[in-house]
C-alpha cells in the first residue's frame, strides 16, 4: 500500500506580507503577498507541479487553492511554507495542545496540482466561510 | 514649511523603535516622509493619512450594506449586546495602548465576559513557560552595549523585527562592543534556511518539531555527558552541537532570542521551559540572557496591565466580575471559540479574521461580532458594527512596552480626522453605557450572569 505524501507545513510572516497587509487586506499586493506556497523545486518535480501554477493544499481541517512558488527563502525538501494571513489560515488545524495558540507551524499538508482552479481573494474565502458570501459583492466597504 | 518631528515611536512590532523621524505637511494633517522606519514601520505612517478611511461607525443591515451611526448610538448597540450575552469576549490590543487596555478591563469586568490579547496565538506558552520557570531576561540597551553571542532560534527578525538587528542585536556600535557586528557572533537555529540564517556565523537545520531533542542535546552538553550524544540529535550533527555548545559556554554576554518557531509547534510552552533551563544552566559557566520576540508594538502592554491589575497576563476569564481566574486551553480565545462558548466577540487592535484559524472564525461569526479598528480589516469587513477609531502611535499618544517590557511614551504625529475617538474612549464610552444599564435595571455588579435577560435592538 503506498502512503500520502505529505509535506511539513510553515505558516509565519514575511516582510512582503507585512508591507502589503499595511496596504490593505484587499489589495492587489496582501493578494501577491500571502496566496502562494513556496516550495522546494524537488518537491515540486516529484508532485508534477509546475512553477507559478495554482496547487490544492489539503490539511487535516480544510483545504486551499495558493500559487505554487520555488522558495524565496530557502526551504529543504520536505518543508513548505505559505505566508501567514487569510490563505494560509483556511488550513491552519485549530488544536491548541492546552496553551491557546493553534499549530501554525509544523503540521502535514498534501499537495496537488490544481492548474484550472482560480485563486480566490481574501475577501471571497472569509465571507463564503462564515457564510456571507452573497454579500461580497455589495458595498462593503 | 513642512515639520519635521523627530523621536517619534513606531507602531509596528515589538521593537518599539522610538527614534522615528516624521514629516509632517504645514498644515499638519499630511505625513509627507518617514525616516529611520524599517519598510512596514514607513507603510503604516504613510497609509494612516490616506483619503478612504471610515471615519463613522457603521452598522451592518439585513442586506449586507451598511448604515452609517454615530458614536454614541454604536456604545448603546454594543453596550446592549455585552449586557445580553452570556460570555461576551474582547480580543486583541497589541495594536492599542496602555490606557484602551485598561478601559477594556472596566468594561469586561462590567460585563463578567472573558478578557485575551494577541499573546494567546502568538507568546501565550512563552508566558506559561514564565510562571513554571521563571524569565532570566535583561534589556534591549544591555544586549546592545554587552552581547558577544547572539542565538536566534525559530525567530527571523530580517522579515518579522526588521530593525532588531541594526538597532539592538547584531550591527550597533555598544559601549563595551564598539565594533558591533565584528565583535559578535551570531547563531540561528530555524528549520527553514531563512534570511536571517543567510548572515548567521552558524547555521543549525532543525527538523520542524524537533527543537526540544536539540535543546535537551545542549543541555547534556554543559552537563558533561557529551559522550552519550547520539551521533545527530534532531538533525544536526553531534560535532555541530559540540562545536555551538562551546560558543554558548564561552559567551562574555549571550541573549538568547526566541520567536513563534517555539510557541507554533509542537511542544509549545515546553520548548520555552527548556529554552530558559538552557539559559539557566549557561549561567552557571558564563553570563546569558533570554528574551521573547513580541510581535505587536503594545503586546507586552496588555500583559503588564493586566498582570497588575488581577494577576494573570492574558486569557483572563471575568466571568464572576473582578475575581479573575487564567487557564489556557479553557479560557483562552481560540479554545472558547471552538467549544462555541462565546456569544459576543469584540475584535480591537487587530485583525482575527484574516489571523485565526477560518474554523474559529467560522465558529466566531455565529454569534454578533463588534470590530473596533481603524482600519478596513477582514474583522471589520464582516463585524455587525465597525466602530473606527484613531490609530495608536500615530494619531493617539499612550503609554507602549517594548518586547523587553520597558515602557515608552509614544506621542501623536497628526490628528484624527474630526469627530473621530479614540480606542480608550471609545471602551471607556461602552463601559459608562454598560454601567447605565445595570443601574437601571438594579443589577449589582457582583451578581454575575443575571442580567441577560436584556436582548440588544438587532441591526
Amino acid at each position: 500500500m503506498t502512503q500520502k505524501q505529505t509535506l511539513t507545513m510553515i505558516t509565519q510572516r514575511s516582510i512582503e506580507e507585512g508591507i502589503a497587509m499595511e496596504k490593505g487586506k484587499n489589495s492587489r499586493e496582501y493578494f501577491n503577498a500571502c496566496s502562494v506556497i513556496e516550495m522546494n523545486e524537488l518537491d515540486m518535480l516529484r508532485m508534477g507541479i509546475e512553477e507559478n501554477t495554482p496547487v490544492r493544499v489539503r490539511s487535516e481541517c480544510g483545504e486551499v487553492i495558493v500559487k505554487a512558488i520555488y522558495g524565496i527563502q530557502t526551504l529543504s525538501p520536505g518543508i513548505c511554507h505559505i505566508r501567514q494571513g487569510v490563505w494560509a489560515n483556511q488550513i491552519v488545524p485549530g488544536r491548541t495542545q492546552s496553551t491557546g495558540v493553534p499549530q501554525y507551524s509544523g503540521f502535514p499538508v498534501c499537495i496537488f496540482p490544481a492548474p484550472n482552479e482560480k485563486v480566490r481573494s481574501a475577501r471571497e474565502l472569509i465571507f463564503q466561510a462564515v457564510g456571507m458570501g452573497g454579500f461580497t459583492d455589495a458595498k462593503n466597504s | 514649511m513642512p515639520k519635521i518631528l523627530e523621536g517619534i515611536g513606531c507602531p509596528y512590532c515589538g521593537c518599539s523603535c522610538d527614534d522615528i523621524k516624521v514629516v509632517v505637511s504645514d498644515d499638519g494633517k499630511k505625513i509627507l516622509e518617514v525616516e529611520n522606519a524599517c519598510a512596514i514601520g514607513t507603510e503604516i505612517f504613510l497609509q494612516a493619512t490616506s483619503s478612504d478611511r471610515i471615519t463613522r461607525p457603521r452598522l451592518r443591515q439585513s442586506d449586507g450594506s451598511w448604515k452609517e451611526i454615530s458614536y454614541p448610538e454604536a456604545f448603546d448597540y454594543a453596550a446592549k449586546a455585552i449586557v445580553a450575552a452570556k460570555k461576551p469576549l474582547i480580543y486583541g490590543f497589541g495594536s492599542t495602548t496602555c490606557e484602551a487596555q485598561r478601559e477594556a478591563a472596566r468594561l469586561m469586568e462590567l460585563g463578567c465576559g472573558i478578557l485575551d490579547n494577541c499573546a494567546s496565538i502568538c507568546h501565550g506558552p512563552s508566558l506559561i513557560a514564565h510562571f513554571d520557570n521563571g524569565y532570566p531576561s535583561c534589556t534591549l540597551g544591555e544586549v546592545k552595549n554587552r552581547a558577544d553571542v547572539i542565538l536566534y532560534w525559530g525567530a527571523n527578525p530580517i522579515h518579522a523585527h526588521p530593525r532588531h538587528m541594526s538597532r539592538y542585536a547584531i550591527y550597533p556600535l555598544g559601549f563595551f562592543k564598539g565594533n558591533g557586528f565584528f565583535e559578535r557572533t551570531v547563531i540561528v537555529v530555524d528549520p527553514r534556511n531563512t534570511d536571517t540564517a543567510g548572515i548567521a556565523d552558524y547555521y543549525l537545520q532543525v527538523k520542524p518539531g524537533h527543537d526540544y531533542e536539540l535543546f535537551n542535546a545542549f543541555r547534556m552538553v554543559i552537563y558533561g555527558f557529551e559522550k552519550e550524544l547520539p551521533e545527530m540529535v534532531a538533525g544536526i550533527p553531534k560535532q555541530t552541537i559540540l562545536e555551538v555548545a562551546g560558543i554558548l559556554k564561552q559567551a562574555k554576554f549571550g541573549v538568547f532570542f526566541f520567536g513563534m518557531g517555539l510557541t507554533h509547534t509542537d511542544g509549545r510552552n515546553h520548548n520555552i521551559d527548556i529554552a530558559i533551563s538552557l539559559t539557566r544552566d549557561l549561567n552557571q559557566i558564563s553570563k546569558w540572557s533570554i528574551m521573547a520576540m513580541r510581535g505587536h508594538f503594545n503586546v507586552a502592554g496588555a500583559n503588564r496591565v493586566w498582570c497588575w491589575s488581577y494577576g494573570f497576563p492574558y486569557c483572563l476569564d471575568l466571568t464572576k466580575g473582578n475575581c479573575a481566574h487564567m487557564n489556557p486551553g479553557e479560557t483562552s480565545t481560540i479554545d472558547l471559540a471552538n467549544r462555541d462558548e462565546i456569544d459576543l466577540f469584540i475584535n480591537i487592535g487587530t485583525d482575527a479574521a484574516a489571523h485565526f484559524p477560518i474554523d474559529t472564525v467560522r465558529h466566531l461569526k455565529k454569534h454578533t461580532w463588534i470590530t473596533i479598528d481603524p482600519n478596513m480589516s477582514m474583522a471589520a469587513e464582516i463585524a455587525d458594527l465597525h466602530i473606527p477609531v484613531g490609530i495608536s502611535g500615530v494619531e493617539v499618544p499612550g503609554i507602549v512596552y517594548r518586547m523587553d517590557n520597558v515602557p515608552i511614551q509614544y506621542r501623536k504625529v497628526v490628528d484624527m480626522p474630526e469627530g473621530m475617538l479614540s480606542d480608550e474612549e471609545v471602551l471607556s464610552g461602552i463601559a459608562n453605557k454598560v454601567e447605565e444599564i445595570l443601574a437601571q435595571e438594579k443589577i449589582g455588579f457582583s451578581i454575575t450572569n443575571s442580567h441577560k435577560k436584556i436582548i440588544p435592538a438587532g441591526p
